[in-house]
């Protein structure tokens, strides 16, 4: 009797594990289901829209009809300030906390600072940028005041990847340079920076897929001025701000799904390029270590 | 040589210290902007007062502090089982090489910008929920979906390096002992992981509670406290993106004061993030 009762529970464990197992593969596929169908919808919605007239002409009716050429230069422009602006602050902050200092409270200070800017959430940027830059600093809506505000939202991502992929050079590369007589800037400028660099270009990669997408900081202190600017205290407005209007207030469905199209397409593409390197990057370099 | 290298050393540490004084700059500027209303309004009237009519002179926030809390335990109780469940079967179940793709489909999930998202709900789960459920469609419900989607990453990742993070001599004693599979996830990998996946699981709050423009797209945005999953609801962070446009003076600084609170609910939700990681790393 004994034994029946045992494997009774035995042959139950094995069939509650079969059905759990099912259910995280389930859950798993559910999750890429969901990324597929989002931009599945949105590629077949928005691809009919992509012609070269709707990337290369300019928005006529605020945008009903038309392309959408000064937003794409708008992304572009506040892109690069931003990465312009927080990448050699990103570095160097990597460099501070991989090279030089590991533990400490000047350590426990910074790592506090950067955990908590990563955790705000973008509309305290927007509202900060818009009090600081367009009003305090009396920027205006701007191209400034724009790349500046998503500086210090992508600058978090930028220390940390950095910071990552410096770490991951092996601690003989270093000793190999002191060894010859190198001294500590030398060996950071010459042995670990070029062999980190893959892995903080995808730092860089992933904060211009941030600011690509982002929306609520970049409308408050850029503005959303359909014109192409001629200088940086000229306001403009996003892809992604553009969007947002086009959508939200209804003007053109069709050019939306255009606008998304691109959007979508422009941060998979980024993205795409920031995780194929930090990979081919990881895996060089466990393999020199060994 | 030497001066040189303690020239470096000097710009760097103050580099290094520009995201610290960035937070700084930016609770200085929240709280200038929002703390003269509070004052004159009185903090208790502005957090617990149900009226929202800034031009008529009322600025009670509870309904949006009311809709932000809805919408994020929505979020999270669609969002982190399906999230965990990832996080499990990426980390104890998939081969390597399903892992690899599953991986970063899932990163590319937490590219695609905020608006994106936004969108989607707008023209599939709205009227989706308006014709299945009723209601306007612009609802709680639309909302925590949208977000629960956008937490997947989040969650999910930092789970994953939790679970990948349990030695496997765990999971070793465990099988040997003649556990199943499951068995062993449940009783001795999860409770392992137990303070990083919390971690995560708050981390994933705060986004919810942080995310603004796909949460204006889906959620009706009325002023009323919600007292069920189908009504419209309006956020802490819709409540700033919808108004600063065109708000100026006492309904504008009223902007600004909502801009406080949310700060301050980060900021707390971040410090407990880092309490309960930092408890995992000491153990």
């Amino acid at each position: 009797m004994k034994g029946t009762w045992r494997r009774d529970v035995i042959l139950l464990s094995r069939r509650r594990d079969r059905i759990m197992v099912g259910v995280l593969t389930g859950s798993a596929v559910l999750a890429v289901g969901v990324l597929v169908i989002i931009v599945g919808y949105v590629l077949w919605q928005g691809l009919p829209v992509l012609t070269p007239t709707f990337l290369l002409e300019a928005p006529e009716k605020m945008g009903r009809a038309g392309g959408i050429f000064p937003t794409i230069v708008g992304t572009v422009v506040l892109t690069a300030g931003a990465v312009l602006v927080a990448a050699p602050l990103g570095v160097a902050t990597a460099i501070y906390l991989a090279e030089y200092a590991h533990q400490g409270r000047t350590v426990a200070l910074i790592r506090f600072g950067t955990e908590s800017l990563a955790g705000i959430p973008s509309i305290i940027f927007g509202v900060f940028g818009f009090l600081f830059f367009v009003i305090y600093l009396d920027m205006g809506w701007s191209i400034l005041s724009g790349a500046l505000t998503l500086a210090g939202m992508i600058l978090p991502t930028i220390i940390r990847t950095a910071e990552e992929a410096m770490l991951a050079v092996p601690r003989e590369y270093r000793e190999v340079s002191y060894s010859l007589g190198g001294s500590r800037w030398q060996t950071i400028t010459r042995v670990v920076l070029p062999n980190a660099l893959p892995g903080i270009l995808t730092g860089i990669m992933l904060g211009v897929g941030r600011s690509v997408g982002e929306t609520a900081a970049v409308i408050f202190t850029a503005g959303a001025s359909l014109r192409v600017p001629h200088s940086l205290f000229d306001p403009v407005r996003t892809m992604s701000v553009h969007f947002y209007l086009l959508a939200r207030e209804g003007i053109s469905m069709r050019n939306a799904y255009g606008t998304a199209a691109v959007l979508v397409l422009s941060v998979l593409a980024v993205n795409f390029v920031a995780y194929y390197l930090m990979h081919r990057h990881l895996a060089r370099l466990r393999g020199a270590g060994r | 040589m030497k001066g040189w290298e303690w020239l470096i050393r000097r710009v760097l540490v103050v580099m290094a210290f520009s995201s610290l004084s960035l937070l700084a700059l930016i609770a200085l500027f929240i709280f200038a902007g929002g703390v003269p209303i509070l004052a004159e309004v009185g903090v208790e009237q502005f957090l617990l007062g149900t009226r929202w009519a800034p031009t008529r002179g009322h600025y009670g926030i509870l309904p949006m502090i009311a809709g932000s809390l809805w919408v994020t335990g929505g979020a999270l109780v669609l969002g982190v089982p399906i999230a965990l469940a990832c996080a499990i079967y990426l980390s104890e179940i998939a081969s390597e090489p399903v892992g690899r793709l599953i991986k970063p489909a899932l990163e590319l999930l937490a590219g695609i910008p905020s608006v994106v998202y936004g969108f989607l709900g707008l023209v599939i789960l709205v009227p989706l929920i308006r014709v299945l459920l009723g209601g306007p469609g612009f609802s709680v419900l639309a909302a925590s979906c949208v977000l629960a989607v956008m937490i997947l990453p989040t969650v999910t990742s930092v789970s994953y390096d939790a679970l990948r993070a349990v030695p496997a001599t765990y999971r070793e004693g465990s099988l040997a002992l003649g556990a199943t599979r499951w068995q062993t996830i449940r009783m001795s990998v999860l409770p392992a992981a137990r303070s990083g996946i919390l971690a995560g699981i708050i981390l994933g709050m705060g986004r919810a509670i942080g995310e603004t423009m796909a949460v204006i797209m889906v959620a009706g945005n009325a002023t009323l406290i919600p007292v069920s999953p189908l009504d419209p609801v309006r956020t802490l962070t819709s409540n700033i993106a919808l108004e600063l446009g065109y708000a100026a003076g006492k309904h504008r600084e009223a902007l600004f004061a909502t801009g406080v609170v949310l700060f301050l609910i980060i900021m707390g939700l971040n410090l407990v993030a880092e309490a309960v990681a930092g408890r995992g790393r000491s153990r």
